[in-house]
């Protein structure tokens, strides 16, 4: 594909608000899971929440987007310097010829879930202060962020589960080579609720305490909240050198199972061997693989498999779970961002709460930071309906 | 943006196929909502098949019909999967289960509680690697499913869009109410006219007012009843098979306009 450039990106999750806070944690070592406050599991689930959000509600013309998940969007909106860069790509391309392509897995739904704990004990109906469109719809994230950008380019939300902002790269990527629009703002935006605490707390996947991703005494995920936004612009000459590209996607099913891995890691395989070809690049271009990484049992291993199967034994990789919680839908987004921050500053991210690496396994993972040469990263994420997304960034040069 | 059209698949209320309420879209006959039964999802495993909620009978029948009509090996055809709400059964059943004392959630709800639950289930049915992709734009899922698929057979060559929705039952269904229970379409799109090729489309945004049924109330009002059936100029003008330019409901600014040429007229042109 033909790279294009991230002209600006965003990032909030439990690590903090912003780049600058980001980069701190990610050289200090410091995770941002804590025990889960949110909701009463009855199991020492660990999560990665952003603290504050009850203190922002979106009022006036916005009052009908406001819940937890646009909150959150709105906050990673107005870190990293992105309404100044944002306004001045409106006048370059036009508000129409910036399309908006999000990802999410649960949207506003816990708007829903609090609106039957509230509905009507005779009737059954749900409050009317409840809206739908606005905060439980998938596309209420593209409804909002659209609305708050003042943007009128295409738009829609993917929805592929935890590879669903990886996914909204490889659409926006399409939709600007069709011509559909010049400029794509895609990013990604998940919190916490209860369909997914309690979904993942009945699969068995939920650890009991901050989640190890590769430690052989792995035992489950820890869910965080995130939000990464990214302009997505062709190549200007203002760009220089040193931008950091889109250079490749790579997108597969395992056609197996809907919420197991295939064991061999033979979709995620075929994800990442599909995002290098995009890329023009062989296995020994990537520095760094950012791994899906969630810390269950069976899919470290089958990533494990895919991973080494592809670049061997001595290429660093690291999941960003043990920092974040997996941060489902904008796991894709946090991930390139993870990534798109290693090579900026020349750092590859270690993985707290990961102590001794799962001996079975065969790549090379990185529990500890360290600083590196990083001119281009793979970033893996894989979902439920057994659905894989690739992406690969860096410096082309 | 230019694609060809090589296949169709259509399942609705009064509509058990394209094959069979083509003549209906066409005004040949008058449409009448009848109660059509949900196919049992028969290309699924034993096992998958008992589990698929209702959303992915309706997905699996319309995405096989298309399919089979454009004669492509479902194996390497990428699939984009357009809904405005997903399963809505299974998202009530989660809703109610959160609100009750107990709190507890079954696996298997869990997962076809994801939007992308039809992708799943078609990968799994299909045997098919090839990419598959889920997206919502609200009451506009099928405008922008077409998009993404007409960007994604440019792309691949070939690509299958799978538009469905189904209805909420109360207390959601109140707030977001679909009128139809299931409603569902296929098209498989190609970068190239082949034997199967029924019409070109140009598609592209537009500013203009979204197509409707001023003369015909029964269509007009199942064009409301669902996301899904947003599709209804789309298909009307394919069952006339006259060129046409119909204007799709996208978003509220921004509408799909999709030019129409039945490909009789396309090789005739060329010749």
């Amino acid at each position: 594909m033909t790279g294009l450039v991230f002209s600006a990106f965003s990032i909030v999750t439990a690590l903090g608000a912003g780049q600058k806070a980001t980069l701190a944690a990610l050289h200090e070592g410091r995770s941002g899971l804590a025990p889960c406050r949110f909701d009463t599991l009855p199991i020492a689930a660990h999560a990665g929440e952003i603290g504050g959000l009850e203190k922002w509600p979106l009022t006036g013309t916005l009052a009908r987007f406001d819940c937890r998940n646009n909150r959150l969007a709105a906050l990673a909106l107005e870190q990293d310097g992105f309404p100044d860069i944002l306004e001045a790509a409106k006048i370059r391309h036009g508000p129409a010829r910036i399309g908006v392509f999000l990802g999410t897995s649960t949207s506003g739904i816990l708007e829903t879930e609090v609106a039957y704990r509230h509905s009507h004990p005779e009737t059954g109906a749900l409050p009317d202060s409840f809206n739908y469109a606005g905060t439980h719809n998938t596309y209420a994230l593209g409804a909002f962020v659209r609305e708050y950008l003042g943007l009128s380019g295409p738009s829609f939300v993917v929805s592929t589960a935890c590879a669903a902002t990886s996914k909204a790269f490889a659409s926006a990527a399409r939709m600007i080579s069709a011509g559909v629009c010049d400029a794509a703002l895609v990013g990604g935006v998940d919190t916490l609720c209860g369909t997914t605490l309690f979904g993942f707390h009945a699969l068995g996947v939920i650890a009991d305490g901050p989640c190890r991703p590769f430690d052989a005494r792995r035992n489950g995920i820890s869910i965080g909240e995130g939000a990464g936004f990214v302009l997505l612009e062709r190549r200007r000459r203002e760009h220089g050198a040193d931008a950091i590209e889109l250079l490749g996607t790579g997108e597969s099913s395992d056609a197996y199972h809907m919420s197991s891995p295939h064991p061999e890691g033979a979709g995620a395989r075929a994800a990442m061997a599909a995002a290098l070809a995009s890329a023009g690049l062989r296995p020994e271009g990537i520095d760094y693989v950012n791994l899906h990484g969630t810390a269950t049992v069976t899919g470290d291993a089958a990533e494990d498999r895919a991973v080494s199967g592809i670049f061997g034994h001595t290429l660093p990789c690291s999941s960003s779970k043990g920092f974040t919680g997996h941060t489902l839908g904008a796991s894709g987004v946090v991930g390139a961002i993870f990534g798109a921050l290693a090579i900026q500053n020349g750092f590859i991210p270690g993985s707290p709460h990961t102590g001794e690496v799962d001996p079975g396994f065969a790549s090379h993972y990185q529990s500890v930071g360290r600083e590196a040469r990083v001119r281009r990263v793979l970033c893996n994420t894989f979902g439920f309906g057994g659905v894989n997304c690739s992406l690969v960034l860096g410096r082309k040069a | 943006m230019h694609t060809y059209l090589d296949g169709i698949g259509l399942l609705a209320p009064g509509l058990e196929s394209w094959g069979a309420g083509r003549t209906v879209l066409a005004g040949e006959v008058p449409y009448f909502p009848s109660e059509t039964p949900l196919p049992v999802a028969a290309v699924l495993p034993a096992n998958e098949r008992r589990r698929a909620p209702n959303i992915v009978r309706v997905a699996l029948a319309t995405g096989m019909e298309a399919l089979g009509a454009s004669r492509r090996d479902p194996a390497v055809v990428p699939a984009v999967f357009a809904s405005s709400g997903g399963d809505g059964n299974t998202i009530h059943e989660i809703m109610t289960a959160l609100a009750s004392p107990q709190r507890e959630l079954s696996p298997t709800r869990f997962h076809n509680s994801v939007h992308n639950v039809s992708a799943g289930y078609w990968s799994i049915a299909t045997g098919s690697r090839a990419a598959t992709t889920s997206l919502c734009c609200h009451d506009g899922s099928f405008a922008a499913g077409l998009l993404e698929t007409a960007a994604q057979a440019a792309a691949c060559e070939v690509s299958i869009l799978v538009s469905s929705d189904t209805s909420y039952p109360y207390p959601l269904g109140a707030v977001r109410p679909v009128g139809v229970p299931f409603f569902g379409v296929a098209l498989v799109l190609s970068s190239t006219p082949s034997s199967s090729t029924i019409a070109r489309f140009t598609v592209g945004t537009s500013s203009e007012k979204a197509s409707c049924f001023p003369d015909d109330p029964a269509l007009e009002s199942l064009c409301h009843a669902s996301p899904a059936a947003r599709c209804l100029p789309l298909l009307v003008a394919l069952a006339k098979g006259t060129a046409a330019v119909v204007t799709l409901e996208y978003l509220p600014d921004l509408m799909l306009q999709v030019e129409i040429t039945p490909h009789m007229d396309e090789r005739s042109r060329k010749t």
